[in-house]
């Protein structure tokens, strides 16, 4: 391009910069950055602290091995779980109404405030050998407290919600007029569910599950609860980093900056995945209304063939 | 396949009762609100009536009442909806769309594509078979949903608003497609446009606050409407009025000779496009020299055939003399309303005859250009769910 052209486009770009007018006062902008700060730095603070020459060795030592490998093996199977119950939990909570409906709804998203200890305390006495129905699985010879089991469940128990809340929130935005038109068209209800609810609110599927695993990854409380922390069998690497820090603080800080790189890795790729739910049904609906500049090309070739 | 309907909803105030012979289109026109939308909703099972009974070919649709409610689902209707927006499947292709009708009953995969191909052949889109919905304009989108709506066999196809969302370059061929394959297809189709209804319907429901207000062959109710909404539909002044010796008189005192036959006692109705509606000032002694007295598309055309003592007007010609309520810009031309009249003339006329709200005119109406029928006394087609017999 020659460059006085691109010069002068440059120019005509900042010419036609909108002025701000939502200007915020710099004291807001400064109280956002010391927030910002508060967040980052810890972090930061944490990875000036690594021993990097020993950085290897000691995320690889046995323990933190067997650690990682239950950890991620216990979340994956934790996932699982939310997928399998949460898409039909958020189904009927988005699809359907029935009395007290808002309660189960409220009840169902409860382990989100919950503090996770208090959860591992529910679920020991469910599940636990004197529990509520730990007590007739322990006579049947099955016994889950302190088990890797109870690792999954108590990871379930916490990550549950988020995939309820996200794929619920994707059902109601999507609507269900491309329900009706499948009705119509001769689909019955698994068909509809399966070839265009489902595939209509995959992504938020996808980031909804992503946002468990991050969760199950990151369960202490209800976990140490719950499950114990017996290495290779319920000692997952939060446990592991919790129990290192009084004996090896290097390790320590190796192992959580491990978890931070995967928590960075899920975040981006929760927001990676575009939520169908913003998607905008009226594109392809009703791109009469919203053309992009490609589908306005189209326009006149439309209309000959026409 | 005949289709009759009956079904009130009273939180909706609809109470329509109608019937259609197979092969047949049904324009229904409406205003917002009227339950046009409802209509359809209730034939395509998204809404349960609170009583009523419908019903296609052999098929019972719904049949609701004391002791029974029988609904069908809407898979199971045989009825397709063609809604204002394609609502294409954004995650399938063109040809995925249009195949998941026929794959929903059980047609194994590649025969359902080929059916899919043929349809999309027959709407003219044949070669974006592979684009997926984001990729489509909005006329291409609306083919492929008529194709999609079609491909599912329907005994009934219903249409709501087909061409409201489209742009209005795009929106004659479309009309011109749903023409193609409306043709010996029992359909009913929503739409605010009477040329739609023209052009695409058998005949005619208007409903009204959840009401048929007037039904008929299409012809007969946008040409001889009883009603004044029917009459804003089609575009036409409506002059109530009643038999007198000479002929019409109607209730704004505009008197047509008339030839009908004498109905002793009947109302009739008097229906004349605005545009033949010609005004003049002459009555009121304001002339102007040679033929620019008047104003109206054919008082000039005819001037040479009735110059005369009369003046610039046509032997036999009705006029009436009406002070000027409003004065309205419609495009390219200035609808006057005098006498419960509309009457459209260009702006050039307006201004030479120095038309303004409170201005005494005389309003000229040739015979030849209005229809005179009765119209029928108030009772079951204005009134009532029960009277609309269509296409019997």
């Amino acid at each position: 391009m020659h460059p006085d052209l691109a010069g002068s486009r440059a120019d005509t770009r900042r010419a036609v910069r909108p002025v701000n007018t939502a200007a915020l006062p710099r004291w807001v902008i400064a109280v956002a950055a010391v927030g910002a700060l508060f967040v980052v730095l810890p972090l930061v603070a944490m990875a000036l602290r690594v021993d990097w020459p020993r950085f290897v060795p000691l995320v690889t030592s046995e323990s933190a091995r067997a650690a990682l490998l239950l950890s991620l093996r216990t979340s994956l199977s934790a996932t699982a779980l939310c997928v399998l119950f949460g898409v039909p939990m958020a189904l009927v909570l988005a699809r359907t109404s029935f009395r007290g409906q808002r309660l189960v709804r409220s009840l169902v998203l409860l382990p989100l405030v919950l503090p996770p200890v208090v959860g591992g305390i529910a679920l020991l006495y469910t599940f636990g050998r004197r529990g509520l129905l730990g007590s007739s699985l322990s006579m049947a010879g099955i016994d889950i407290a302190f088990s890797t089991t109870a690792v999954v469940l108590s990871q379930t128990f916490v990550a549950l919600p988020f995939l309820v809340l996200s794929l619920e929130g994707a059902l109601r935005s999507v609507g269900t007029r491309y329900e009706a038109v499948g009705a119509t068209l001769g689909a019955g209800r698994w068909t509809v569910l399966r070839r265009i609810t489902l595939p209509l609110v995959l992504p938020a599927l996808v980031s909804g599950a992503v946002l468990s695993f991050a969760r199950a990854l990151g369960e202490f409380g209800a976990t140490l609860t719950f499950a114990g922390s017996l290495q290779g069998t319920t000692r997952t690497l939060p446990l592991e980093i919790y129990l290192q820090r009084e004996t090896d603080p290097d390790a320590a800080v190796a192992l959580s900056l491990v978890l931070v790189v995967v928590a960075v890795v899920v975040v981006g790729v929760a927001h990676r995945v575009r939520p169908l739910g913003s998607l905008d049904p009226g594109r392809g609906a009703t791109p009469g209304r919203a053309l992009t500049p490609d589908s306005r090309a189209q326009q006149p070739a439309s209309g000959r063939a026409a | 396949m005949d289709f009759s309907f009956e079904a009130t909803l009273p939180e909706r105030h609809f109470d329509v009762a109608f019937a259609l012979a197979h092969g047949q289109t049904l324009a229904v026109l409406g205003p917002n609100g009227a339950g046009k939308s409802t209509l359809l909703n209730l034939v395509a099972g998204l809404l349960a009536p609170s009583a009523g009974r419908a019903t296609l070919g052999d098929g019972v649709l719904f049949d609701v009442g004391a002791g029974r409610r029988v609904l069908t689902e809407p898979r199971r209707r045989g009825v397709s909806l063609l809604a204002q927006e394609a609502l294409l499947f954004p995650h399938l292709t063109a040809l995925e769309n249009v195949a998941f009708g026929p794959r929903s009953r059980g047609m194994p995969r590649a025969q359902a594509h080929a059916t899919a191909t043929t349809w999309l052949d027959r709407v003219g889109v044949a070669e974006l078979a592979q684009r997926r919905p984001g990729r489509l304009s909005g006329g291409q989108a609306q083919r492929v949903a008529v194709a999609r709506a079609l491909a599912a066999e329907p005994s009934l196809l219903l249409l709501d608003e087909p061409l409201a969302a489209l742009d209005v370059t795009v929106a004659p061929a479309v009309r011109a497609l749903l023409r193609d394959v409306l043709a010996e297809r029992t359909a009913i189709v929503v739409t605010h446009d009477p040329l739609d209804a023209f052009l695409l319907a058998d005949h005619v429901l208007v409903l009204d606050g959840g009401r048929v207000v007037e039904a008929g062959p299409t012809g007969d109710v946008l040409t001889r409407p009883v009603t004044g909404f029917g009459a804003r539909l089609a575009g036409l002044n409506l002059v109530r009025g009643r038999r007198t010796p000479a002929g019409f008189e109607g209730s704004n005192g505009l008197v047509v000779p008339w030839e009908g036959p004498h109905l002793p006692g009947d109302e009739l109705g008097l229906a004349v496009r605005p545009a033949a509606v010609a005004v003049t000032r002459a009555a009121a002694g304001i002339t102007p020299n040679g033929s620019r007295g008047s104003a109206g598309s054919w008082l000039d055309d005819d001037d040479d055939a009735v110059s005369g003592a009369d003046g610039p007007h046509p032997i036999g010609a009705s006029r009436l003399t009406a002070r000027v309520d409003d004065v309205e810009h419609r495009g390219d031309v200035v609808r006057v309303h005098a006498a419960g009249m509309a009457a459209d003339l260009a702006p050039a006329d307006v201004v030479s005859l120095g038309i303004l709200p409170g201005t005494e005119v005389v309003l000229v109406v040739r015979p030849e250009d209005v229809a005179i029928y009765p119209l029928p006394a108030p009772g079951p087609r204005d009134t009532g769910p029960g009277g609309a017999a269509v296409g019997r």
